[in-house]
């Protein structure tokens, strides 16, 4: 069989469409038979965001930071018309509506299709997020781990 | 056409079609006839983009009450 294809996406954004659109095109690439890869960095890591509160240790910045963003794909606010939130409210009615999926369902299939999921640990380190607040089964990495698969990438985004 | 699967993808957003359809050609053999309903008005440009990449064959599709139908042949 043929070398697999590679898809490589750069998810920078922490906003909800954004991160929508990235595991949309992310969950597509994978049924077209691609090695997918979605590296996580700033404010998509809140993407890799557990639901839940994690008991981890850290100093008074990085606990201001973790309470300030986003715990979990379905905290994320919209990147336009947000309202505070509303319009993540309203959204999700109109997604209900045309059973778009939710980006928790997103991700998950994402994970059920292999796709690899990498945080970036710099930015985790600015962030003041910790490996145990974020999904367990994704690895870590930099820039190099994201050019060794981007290299020879035939699809490849950032968003 | 004798269709030796159907997958229901009737109500599916994008990409659910899609990601439906690799599922359920991967348990077909070679040659093998997947019939497709679904009522994503993308879909056909989507799977005719991905059939094409796969190596699959579109040997037919009608659309009949906002249904479309898809009758693709597995290939290699």
């Amino acid at each position: 069989m043929a070398e697999k294809k590679k898809t490589t996406i750069v998810l920078f954004s922490g906003d909800y469409d954004k991160a929508m659109a990235a595991y949309i095109i992310a969950n597509g690439a994978a049924a077209y038979d691609h090695e997918v890869t979605i590296f996580h960095t700033f404010w998509g890591l809140n993407a890799l965001r557990k639901d839940n509160h994690q008991p981890v240790k850290k100093g008074l910045l990085e606990s201001m930071f973790g309470k300030m963003m986003p715990q979990g794909p379905e905290k994320m606010g919209l990147s336009k018309m947000n309202f505070f939130g509303l319009g993540k409210v309203m959204i999700n009615k109109v997604m209900k509506k045309h059973n778009a999926m939710n980006l928790t369902t997103l991700v998950d299939m994402a994970k059920e299709q292999d796709v690899k999921f990498i945080a970036c640990t710099m930015t985790m380190d600015l962030l003041g997020l910790q490996k145990d607040e974020l999904l367990d089964e994704i690895e870590y990495g930099g820039v190099a781990a994201y050019i060794g698969d981007a290299e020879d990438g035939n699809v490849n985004l950032f968003i | 056409m004798e269709a030796t699967k159907v997958l229901d993808a009737k109500g599916l957003a994008c990409p659910m079609p899609i990601v439906r359809t690799k599922k359920a050609i991967a348990e077909l053999q070679t040659g093998d006839i997947l019939e497709i309903h679904t009522t994503d008005q993308g879909s056909k440009s989507d799977l005719t983009a991905w059939a094409k990449s796969g190596g699959h064959e579109i040997l037919k599709d009608v659309e009949e009450d906002g249904v479309i139908k898809f009758w693709v042949k597995k290939g290699e």
